[in-house]
C-alpha cells in the first residue's frame, strides 16, 4: 500500500528529517508512529499526504508515485481542522462538495465518482447526529474530532492517516475514540496510520509501531503489537508489556 | 445591547438635548420638537429626501463596488506571500494617508457629479477592506488549509469554500469601522461642486438660508444615513455570520 524508498527530506535551512529512509506499510495494516517531537512524525504523515515531497527517493502510494495529495487518502490532524463558520453537518460535507465542485478528473476526486452529499449515516454512525445544525465552536473537542473523521469517511478512503488525533481529549473521551477508530478500522478495510506521541495511544492502535528517533533517521524500527486491534487488549498483561518495551525502546533512541 | 437600553438612550439624549436649547434660548439651537417639525415639512413638501436619496447612492454604490474589489484583491495578497511581499509596502504607504485630503483632487479630476463622491469614498472603504480582509485570509491557520486540501481542494476549491466565507466577517468589520468615516467624508465632498446631497443641503440652510430647523433636519438626516449603515452592517453579521454569535 505504502511504500518509501530511500526517501530524504528536509525543511529549509535544517537538518534532514530522513536520510535514506524506507519503509513498507502493507493493505489493511494498522500502524502507530511513535516518536518524541521534533522527531518527525507529522512530517512523514505529512509527505504520505502529499502535502509536503521528498527531496529524494519516492513515495509511492497503490503502485503509484505520490506528487499531490490523493483522493482516497483521508486525513485527520489535531485540532483546527473544521471550518469553523460551517455546522457540523456542512463540515462533514466539505469532501464531497469539493468532489462536486471539480467533478470526477481523477486528481480532485477519484475517477468514476458519482456526485452526492449523502452524510447521514456517517453523521449516525459517528454520534453526531444530534448536533448536525451546530458549529464548531458549540460542541465538545470529541465530537469535533468525531465531525473530522465522519468528513474523511464520507469519502470513502482506503488509507486513513491521523496527527495526534486525540492528544487534546480527556482520557474518556479518548479510549472511547480509540475503540471507535478500531472499529471503523475493521469494518471499512482501511490501511490506518496514527502518528502519536503517546505510548498508551501507539499501544492501542497500532499493530505495528515505527519508532522514530533523533533525526535523521535512517532505518525504519519496527515493533510487533499484533494484540492491538482486540477490544479488551488494554485490560491484559501484554499491554502493559507493551508499553514498557516502548518505554525502554523510546528512551533509547 | 438590548434593545431597551438603546431606547433608553436615545431618549435620555433627546432630553439632554431639550435642555441644552432651552438653556441656550438661541435660534442657533432649536429644540428637538421644533426640528422634528422642520424636518417633516422638508420631507413632505420640501426636497430633503432627495438630497437623503442622493447621498444614500453615493455610500451605497461605493460600498458595493469596494467589497467587489477589495475582498477578492485581499484574498490574493493574503494566500500568496509572494504577491504580499511586493504590494505590502506601497500598501503600507498609502493606507494611513487621510483620504479626505484626496477631495479637492479627486474634484478637479472627475468634475461635477456622483463620480468624485464615489471615489473618494471608495477609496477609504478600499483600504479598509483590502487590509482586514488580506490579514484575516493570511491568518487562517495552516493546519486547516492543509486538512481541507487533504479533502481534494486545490487552489480553486480553496477559495470556494474556505478564503472566500473566511474572508466575510472581515469585509464585515471593515465596514463597521469605516462606515463613520465614509459618511463624514462624504459630508465634505458634498459641499463642493454639487446641488444634490445632505452635506450640500445642510450647508445651504445653515450659512446661506439661515433656516437653522432645516439645517438641524438635515443633520438628523445624516445621522440617521451612519446610524442605518451601521444598523444594516450588524443585520448582515448576524444573517451571515451567525457561528459567530453562537459560540
Amino acid at each position: 500500500m505504502i511504500a518509501l524508498d530511500q526517501i530524504t527530506f528536509a525543511y529549509p535551512g535544517a537538518e534532514p528529517l530522513f536520510q535514506d529512509f524506507s519503509w513498507r506499510v502493507g493493505r489493511g495494516e494498522a500502524w502507530a508512529v511513535l516518536g518524541t517531537s521534533g522527531c518527525g512524525k507529522s512530517t512523514l504523515l505529512y509527505l504520505l499526504a502529499g502535502l509536503r515531497l521528498v527531496q529524494s527517493g519516492q513515495v509511492c502510494i497503490d503502485g503509484a508515485p505520490l506528487t499531490r495529495p490523493r483522493p482516497q487518502t483521508g486525513l485527520i490532524i489535531q485540532d483546527y481542522g473544521l471550518l469553523p463558520w460551517a455546522t457540523v453537518r456542512q463540515n462533514v460535507e466539505l469532501g464531497l462538495r469539493v468532489r462536486n465542485f471539480y467533478g470526477p478528473d481523477g486528481t480532485h476526486a477519484p475517477r468514476g465518482y458519482t456526485p452526492s452529499l449523502e452524510v447521514d449515516p456517517w453523521l449516525e454512525r459517528l454520534g453526531i447526529g444530534g448536533v448536525a445544525g451546530q458549529f464548531p465552536g458549540q460542541i465538545s473537542g470529541g465530537q469535533r474530532q468525531r465531525t473530522a473523521i465522519a468528513r474523511t469517511l464520507a469519502l470513502r478512503p482506503d488509507l486513513m492517516l491521523m496527527d495526534e488525533p486525540f492528544s487534546s481529549l480527556d482520557a474518556p473521551t479518548r479510549e472511547g475514540l480509540q475503540r471507535l477508530m478500531l472499529e471503523l478500522w475493521a469494518e471499512q478495510a482501511l490501511t490506518m496510520v496514527v502518528v502519536t506521541h503517546s505510548i498508551e495511544e501507539a499501544a492501542v492502535l497500532g499493530q505495528r509501531i515505527l519508532l522514530l528517533g533523533k533525526a535523521p533517521n535512517r532505518a525504519a524500527q519496527v515493533i510487533e503489537n499484533p494484540g492491538a486491534a482486540e477490544m479488551r487488549y488494554r485490560e491484559g498483561d501484554d499491554y502493559g508489556r507493551m508499553c514498557r518495551l516502548l518505554r525502554e525502546r523510546l528512551e533509547e533512541t | 445591547m438590548k434593545r431597551r437600553n438603546l431606547l433608553l438612550a436615545g431618549i435620555a439624549l433627546l432630553g439632554l438635548w431639550q435642555v441644552l436649547a432651552l438653556a441656550v434660548n438661541r435660534p442657533i439651537l432649536p429644540t428637538p420638537l421644533s426640528v422634528l417639525a422642520a424636518l417633516w415639512r422638508e420631507l413632505t413638501s420640501g426636497n430633503l429626501l432627495d438630497h437623503f436619496l442622493a447621498s444614500f447612492w453615493r455610500v451605497i454604490a461605493s460600498t458595493l463596488l469596494a467589497v467587489l474589489t477589495a475582498a477578492p484583491a485581499g484574498m490574493m495578497l493574503g494566500q500568496s506571500k509572494r504577491l504580499n511581499d511586493i504590494f505590502s509596502p506601497v500598501i503600507y504607504l498609502l493606507y494611513p494617508i487621510p483620504k479626505v485630503v484626496l477631495v479637492p483632487i479627486v474634484l478637479l479630476f472627475f468634475g461635477v457629479g456622483d463620480v468624485p463622491k464615489i471615489i473618494i469614498i471608495y477609496l477609504i472603504l478600499f483600504f479598509q477592506i483590502l487590509v482586514l480582509v488580506r490579514d484575516s485570509a493570511a491568518g487562517l491557520r495552516p493546519e486547516l488549509i492543509q486538512s481541507v486540501r487533504s479533502l481534494g481542494a486545490g487552489r480553486r476549491a480553496l477559495f470556494r469554500y474556505v478564503y472566500l466565507p473566511a474572508s466575510l466577517p472581515a469585509v464585515l468589520t471593515a465596514l463597521r469601522q469605516s462606515v463613520g468615516t465614509a459618511v463624514a467624508v462624504l459630508y465634505v465632498a458634498e459641499l463642493f461642486a454639487t446641488q444634490r446631497g445632505l452635506g450640500y443641503y445642510i450647508y445651504l440652510n445653515g450659512s446661506t438660508l439661515f433656516n437653522y430647523p432645516a439645517m438641524y433636519g438635515g443633520v438628523v438626516m445624516m445621522s440617521l444615513l451612519g446610524l442605518g449603515l451601521y444598523f444594516g452592517v450588524d443585520l448582515l453579521e448576524r444573517r451571515l455570520c451567525p457561528w459567530k454569535t453562537a459560540a
